[in-house]
């Protein structure tokens, strides 16, 4: 049987190891960092679109490539018939213009979706509760293609006759 | 009429019937085991000897009838209640049934420290006393796997006596041992319920070695009292049963040969292929 | 036909039966285990013994298991010219699922089938008649504190094996297949989450530790006290909580990644 000393300081390394790798998962691995962000270290924008595609929330917010933010939240307005996106936007970065533009992009042909922002020419900037206006809605592969199949059908028919 | 409790014996069984499944081991028993005195209880191997220290110890209830032990109503204590009558039993099994991630001192301490809150000091020293007692005080730092048989099962005897109990139970302990081991257990036994006046339930079936150290005797098979008395009045006994254990004749009312059809005819008829194919 | 009914309904009911006394079983166990928290030793002795003794098959095992999943996330990946996302593929899956069920599965037989063997043998030499003999219960002095070190070993077990995995994959992936090192890492931030993913993945692995144990323990509670009584349930332990195992996850994951 062991002495319990040395029981006692392996179980302390197991210890130490398990917590350890706890700390890379958290910090190397996942976005503990952003996602630990305190109620007062990012603002609320929201933009409205026609069609958010697949865009989720926690789907970053891009400007010139950089992640500033991420979706908050997606909701329906029943009004409009649009989807809502709300954005959180770090506090970092408080000087974006406010006719700023919003559009839904897609990283590669199947990747994932995010708003990417295009920088307007504005003197005021965004700030919680703004709304952005200028709005482009995702690009959806199944009505591409739909209507690629559909024009060349056509094509096809016309070429027949 | 009520007597005194001093009076009645230690442990009292009335009308015990205990069943495993289809097989009956125990049909309406009465025992009766006085106080400070040895009783062997014997029997053929598989007739519930050690059922029966385990329904006396509470590990078991019986189907029907009553265990009194010191006055307490075994089968329906409360599990506190039971504990509590444990403390005062100390039991002997088989194996020695030591802990075996303990060394021999940590076994004889283990009830010590779980049921007192003596000083390191004072234990040491009770233990020190009680494996002086079984002549192993120079073995406490072995650790049971080191140990012989008869060793273990005399470390296990100096942890039973530990908390100074009124009772010990032995289970079958002089199977296997070697002549000088058996000797030792067999003062061992003796000098426990000498030196301290404890009530000693042995469980065994080598009638010659069990004898030598009992005050009473009982016989059980088949689920009932085949016999009982002292040695002297048990050798006197007209049961041919009895006789044929006490003497081990390999033949007498329990038959050598396990029931079976007629040899001869088993031989002939008994298989669908003839022996030899012609 | 009318015998082979009868033998399924009895098997039936013996299930049932065992189910219910493992769930007594572990009630009772349950009381013991407030008492093991300030039993320090022996709480500790039981890490060592299924926690310490676990780690190296963990990290090699760990290890592999990351390199296979980069080897075979880039080729899939790279025909859809998507391999700066293996990062994500690597850790996502570690985290969330091979992580927590690969560990669980080595501990059920690294572990839980000695802890069945070693319980197991106490029972078959009186160890545990004695304890209740000597009025100690057993549940609280020998389950408990295994009990209660399995469910604290599994979890960073679990974490070890992710956190190794995600090196093995970064080693593949990057050091050998090419990948971009920062698209790997940086990619894999912005698409783990510490709640969602990381967090729910410990919380998955702390209930196969509770799962596994509570199995291995009750079968070696349970076992006939033969050679092949403790043969039987430690093999018995390995097939349970592996099933177990996998289909707690289905659950869980059912529940917790919607």
């Amino acid at each position: 049987m062991l002495q319990s000393k040395a029981v006692e300081i392996t179980v302390g390394v197991f210890v130490a190891l398990g917590l350890a790798a706890l700390f890379v998962l958290a910090m190397r691995v996942s976005n503990l960092s952003f996602a630990s962000l305190g109620n007062d270290a990012f603002y609320e924008v929201r933009a409205e679109f026609e069609n958010i595609g697949a865009l989720k929330v926690r789907s970053p917010v891009k400007m010139a490539g950089v992640t500033i933010g991420r979706v908050g939240a997606v909701e329906f307005d029943s009004n409009t018939y649009n989807a809502i996106v709300v954005m959180r936007i770090d506090k970092h970065y408080d000087r974006i213009p406010d006719d700023s533009g919003a559009n839904i992009y897609t990283a590669g042909l199947l990747g994932e979706q995010y708003v990417g922002l295009t920088p307007g020419g504005s003197e005021e900037f965004l700030k919680a509760g703004t709304t952005i206006t200028q709005t482009q809605s995702a690009v959806v592969l199944e009505q591409l293609i739909g209507q690629l199949f559909y024009g060349q059908a056509n094509k096809d028919r016309d070429a027949r006759q | 009429m009520k007597e005194a409790p001093g009076d009645q014996p230690l442990v009292r069984i009335r009308d015990l019937s205990f069943h495993y499944g289809e097989r009956v081991i125990f049909d309406h028993v009465d025992l009766e085991i006085p106080r400070g005195k040895v009783v062997a209880i014997m029997g053929p191997s598989g007739c519930g000897k050690t059922t029966l220290l385990r329904i006396i110890s509470g590990q078991i209830r019986p189907r029907s009838g009553s265990v009194v032990v010191d006055g307490l109503e075994v089968p329906s204590l409360s599990r506190a209640a039971l504990l509590a009558l444990r403390k005062r039993i100390g039991m002997l099994f088989q194996s020695g049934a030591l802990l075996t991630d303990l060394s021999v001192f940590d076994n004889v301490a283990f009830p010590l420290r779980e049921h007192t809150d003596l000083p390191q000091r004072l234990i040491r020293a009770l233990v020190l006393m009680k494996l002086e007692a079984v002549g192993l005080r120079g073995a406490r730092d072995l650790m049971p796997a080191a140990l012989s048989g008869g060793m273990a099962r005399r470390v296990a005897l100096a942890r039973a006596i530990a908390l100074d109990p009124m009772m010990i139970l032995y289970d079958e302990p002089f199977t296997g041992q070697d002549p000088i081991s058996l000797g030792v257990l067999l003062r061992l036994v003796r000098r426990m319920n000498e030196a301290l006046g404890v009530t000693s339930i042995v469980v065994s079936h080598d009638v010659a070695e069990t004898a030598s150290i009992s005050d009473y005797l009982y016989v059980i098979s088949g689920g009932r009292v085949m016999g009982q008395g002292t040695p002297q009045t048990l050798a006197e006994t007209r049961s041919e049963w009895v006789r044929q254990f006490l003497d081990g004749s390999p033949d007498g009312p329990v038959h050598f040969h396990y029931p079976a059809p007629d040899y001869a005819e088993d031989l002939h008829g008994g298989s669908a292929a003839p022996l030899v194919s012609t | 036909m009318i015998g082979a009914l009868r033998a399924l309904g009895r098997k039936a009911l013996g299930f049932c039966e065992r189910l219910g006394r493992a769930h007594v079983f572990l009630a009772y166990t349950l009381l013991g285990v407030p008492e093991s928290l300030y039993r320090v030793r022996p709480l500790f002795y039981q890490v060592y013994a299924v926690g310490v003794l676990s780690i190296v098959i963990t990290v090699v095992s760990g290890l592999f298991v990351g390199m296979v999943l980069a080897l075979q996330g880039y080729n899939t990946l790279v025909d859809f010219g998507a391999a700066n996302s293996l990062g994500i593929m690597v850790a996502l899956s570690l985290v969330r699922e091979i992580g927590p069920v690969v560990s669980a599965l080595l501990f059920a037989g690294r572990a839980g089938s000695a802890l069945t063997a070693e319980i197991g043998l106490m029972k078959t030499t009186e160890q545990l008649a004695a304890m209740e003999m000597m009025a100690v219960d057993p549940l609280r002095r020998v389950i408990a504190p295994r009990l209660l070190a399995g469910v604290l070993a599994l979890p960073l077990l679990a974490t070890i094996f992710s956190a190794v995995g995600v090196y093995g994959g970064y080693f593949v992936g990057v050091g050998l297949l090419g990948v971009d090192e920062g698209a790997f890492w940086s990619q894999m931030q912005t698409a783990v989450d510490f709640q969602n993913d990381v967090l729910n993945g410990v919380f998955k692995s702390v209930c196969f530790g509770a799962v596994v144990t509570w199995i291995a323990v009750f079968e070696g509670y349970d076992t006939l006290p033969t050679a092949a009584g403790i043969s039987r349930a430690t093999t018995r332990t390995v097939v349970n909580s592996s099933l177990a195992v996998l289909a707690l996850d289905f659950v869980l994951t059912a529940l917790m990644f919607d």
